[in-house]
């Protein structure tokens, strides 16, 4: 476990278009399907008087699901190969789609955004490229399904591929970020081996092409940054002076003895131990939950931040954010929230929108309000500075969430500029 | 040379999820069933608040139908942690009159266990249960969220849940409800077995191959034993077998096995081509069994 690669993957496409239909053929492929299941599957298929295996059956797992073929929540798929550990998020395609995709995409380093072969580029390809490139995803893979039914016309593949590049031409990625492969997720073909029946594609297929993502690249590196989860003091005789302060660390690397400073309130100290359980540490890579003591008596508690002295994040009463609506209440003017930054909570109001964000790369409007499924940009007033980064410079440091004070439900994600 | 510590990514996020728990609920307990995936996160929990004890209870919902091994297992590691473990029995809930005992060839307390656990919900107003569910389990599971809401009946609404985004966790709740947490929501059953294994997690003898009166019936293996119904013309046999789940007697299956070891068992899980809960009877009952269980509470 420790040493394979971890990727996350978020599927993207239309209603339709065959996602559930791929993850099922990467889990029967790579034998991650087990008998029991399978057959399963064979059952329920050869019920519904199908020619073929439906492995859409392997990821819907909710009878409502089943009953429409089609998929309503997040599902999360797990399958492995010899070298990599694979995480695979099925999201669903008809409604609430940008919501859906941008939860998914949020913990994943790749998507792949699937294209219906006779449907080609449309408005959703477009959303969802947007989606990859406001979330810096690491990696993009554009899956041309369905090639079974345009006969493997390679024309069709390229003029897709073409059609698409233009999309990239106006976002952040650079090309080689991007990856087009000819797929029928339905027969296999692409996928786990390469089809006999595209001889005119020389790339790899899916499976290989995950294989060969480097993890380094997809992860972020930059600053570190220590948000304080939770106070360890045990009380105990053997540990009676213990003042450990427990967390996830981001971006960066920390060591002992690097100068630290602890925000809010500004104070220095040094780094003693990094400790993970009952070893120590002289150095930490970002994305370990550890714990931390410092050489001096400060007052330190949850939702405070420990960073090197040299590299202090910004620490404001007021933030702009690119917003993306979850919820179906709508975001306007004046409307207070529960602001949650990582683990730190704070109240936050709309001071004002600039803008409703055209998924399409189109540019912008104004706008009142953020409806469900809506991308703008929105400017807050906080009751108290949260300490951040913007997304760009470090993904956890620079997001956060909206919750409602009435219902408690997460209403909205933020994007800090 | 430095020695720098690089985390295993999805142990660091199990533990994360049990600090969020820790800091944001009041009273949390960790459902403690005896099987791997309770031991796995009682590690994790150990890990995550070490060198302090682990701040929260556990929680035993005892059928009554246990196997003999994990109590005394059970016993044992509470004991050697010096943790507090309240256990509520369903036997308990019968004789209240709050249920009623299944009766027939497939009778089983497991769904039972609902009512006892909700009941001990309310009595010690906990407002977090901490389970070892996995996503990988079962289709419905794949749908669960990492902090689950359930209303004051315990039920989940599967089309109504809350977008969890990057690892920011969103506990805030009404008087009345509680939270669902699956720390270990990530992890594949070769995961945990790999961990118990690179651990050495001390885990129940059942998980490994020993001698044992059983039956077969439609395809599986039963235990022979009083709790069980078996039918007259149902032969007992002695077989070598092992468990690779272990809930009620009534609904866990033994397999067919001669991994002795840690090593052998992982060896074989990696190999095998039938999941972890084809040996689960109560999900056999019908395709949507475990999604109909989890709306009306069930862990
Ligand atoms: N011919 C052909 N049909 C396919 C292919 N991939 C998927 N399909 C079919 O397309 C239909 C939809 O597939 P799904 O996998 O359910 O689509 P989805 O993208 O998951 O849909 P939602 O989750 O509801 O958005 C099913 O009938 C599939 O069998 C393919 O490569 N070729
Ligand atoms: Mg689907």
């Amino acid at each position: 476990m420790e040493n394979k690669k971890l990727i996350k993957i978020a599927t993207a496409g239309s209603v339709d278009d065959g996602k559930s239909t791929l993850i099922g053929r990467l889990l029967y492929d790579t034998k991650s399907l087990t008998t029991d299941k399978l057959e399963a599957i064979e059952k329920t298929s050869r019920q519904r008087g199908f020619d073929y295996l439906d492995f859409s059956l392997a990821t819907d797992g909710l009878l409502a699901e089943r009953e429409q073929g089609i998929t309503i929540d997040v599902a999360h798929i797990y399958f492995n190969t010899s070298k990599t550990n694979f995480v695979i998020a099925d999201t669903p395609g008809h409604v609430e789609y940008t919501r859906n995709m941008v939860t998914g995409a949020s913990t994943s380093q790749v998507a792949i955004i699937l294209i219906d072969a006779r449907k080609g580029v449309i408005e959703q390809t477009y959303r969802h490229f947007f989606i990859s490139n406001l979330l810096r995803l690491g990696h993009v893979i554009v899956a041309v399904n369905k090639m079974d039914l345009v006969n493997y016309d390679e024309d069709t593949f390229i003029k897709i591929r073409h059609d698409f590049e233009t999309l990239v031409e106006k976002s952040d990625f650079n090309s080689d970020q991007i990856t087009f492969i000819p797929i029928s997720a339905l027969k296999g073909e692409n996928i786990a081996k390469k089809s006999e029946l595209m001889p005119w594609y020389l790339g790899n297929t899916l499976l290989d092409h995950l294989e060969v993502l480097e993890t380094a690249d997809l992860h972020e590196s930059g600053v570190a940054r220590f948000p304080v989860q939770y106070v360890i003091r045990p009380k105990t005789e053997k540990f009676h002076d213990f003042r450990g302060f427990s967390g996830k660390l981001y971006g960066g690397k920390l060591k002992v003895g690097d100068e630290v400073s602890i925000l809010p309130s500004l104070t220095r100290s040094k780094i003693k131990t990094i400790q993970f359980f009952d070893q120590e540490y002289d150095e930490v890579a970002p994305g370990a939950s550890i714990t931390i003591t410092l050489e001096d008596e400060v007052n330190i508690s949850r939702g405070d931040m420990l960073v090197k002295s040299s590299e202090i994040p910004l620490s404001e009463k007021s933030v702009t954010a690119t917003i993306c609506q979850v919820n179906t209440r709508p975001l306007k003017v004046g409307d207070k929230f529960t602001l949650q930054h990582g683990i730190n909570r704070v109240l936050a109001k709309v001071e004002s929108i600039d803008s409703l964000i055209h998924t399409d790369f189109s540019g912008e409007e104004s706008t009142q309000q953020l409806k469900l499924n809506d991308i703008g940009k929105v400017n807050f007033k906080l009751s108290k500075p949260i300490h951040f980064d913007s997304y760009k410079s470090n993904k956890s440091n620079g997001s956060f969430i909206l919750i409602d004070e009435g219902t408690f439900d997460t209403v909205s994600v933020g994007f800090i500029d | 040379m430095s020695n720098l510590y690089i985390s295993n990514p999805k142990e660091a996020e199990s533990i994360h999820i049990l600090r969020e728990v820790a800091a944001q609920f009041e009273k949390p307990v960790l459902l403690f069933s005896g099987g791997k995936d309770s031991i796995t996160l009682v590690r994790l929990a150990q890990k995550a608040f070490y060198p302090a004890r682990i701040p929260f209870p556990l929680l035993h919902i005892d059928t009554g139908h246990n196997f003999p091994e994990t109590i005394e297992f059970r016993d044992q590691l509470v004991e050697e942690l010096g943790l507090e473990l309240i256990v509520r029995k369903v036997q308990d809930s019968i004789d209240q009159g709050k249920v009623t005992e299944e009766r027939g060839r497939y009778a089983s307390r497991n769904t039972l266990q609902t009512t006892t656990l909700l009941d001990a919900i309310e009595e010690f107003k906990f407002d977090a249960c901490i389970g070892g569910a996995r996503r990988d389990e079962e289709k419905a599971r794949a749908k669960e969220r990492v902090f689950s809401v359930r209303d004051d009946f315990g039920q989940w609404d599967e089309k109504n849940q809350r977008p969890e985004l990057f690892d920011m966790l969103n506990g805030k709740i009404h008087q009345g409800q509680n939270v669902r947490v699956f720390p270990i929501s990530n992890w594949t059953e070769l995961d945990v077995w790999e961990y118990i294994k690179n651990e050495t997690i001390k885990i129940p003898s059942i998980y490994f191959a020993h001698k044992r009166s059983v039956f077969f019936r439609d395809g599986l293996i039963w235990t022979a034993n009083e709790h069980v119904y078996r039918e007259s013309n149902e032969e007992i046999v002695e077989k070598m077998v092992r468990f690779r789940t272990v809930g009620d007697m009534t609904c866990t299956a033994a397999v067919l096995s001669s991994a002795e070891t840690l090593d052998e068992v992982v060896d074989e899980i990696r190999l095998s081509t039938i999941s972890e809960r084809g040996a689960r009877i109560d999900d056999k009952r019908s395709e949507a069994a475990m999604e109909k269980r989890k709306k009306v509470g069930y862990f």
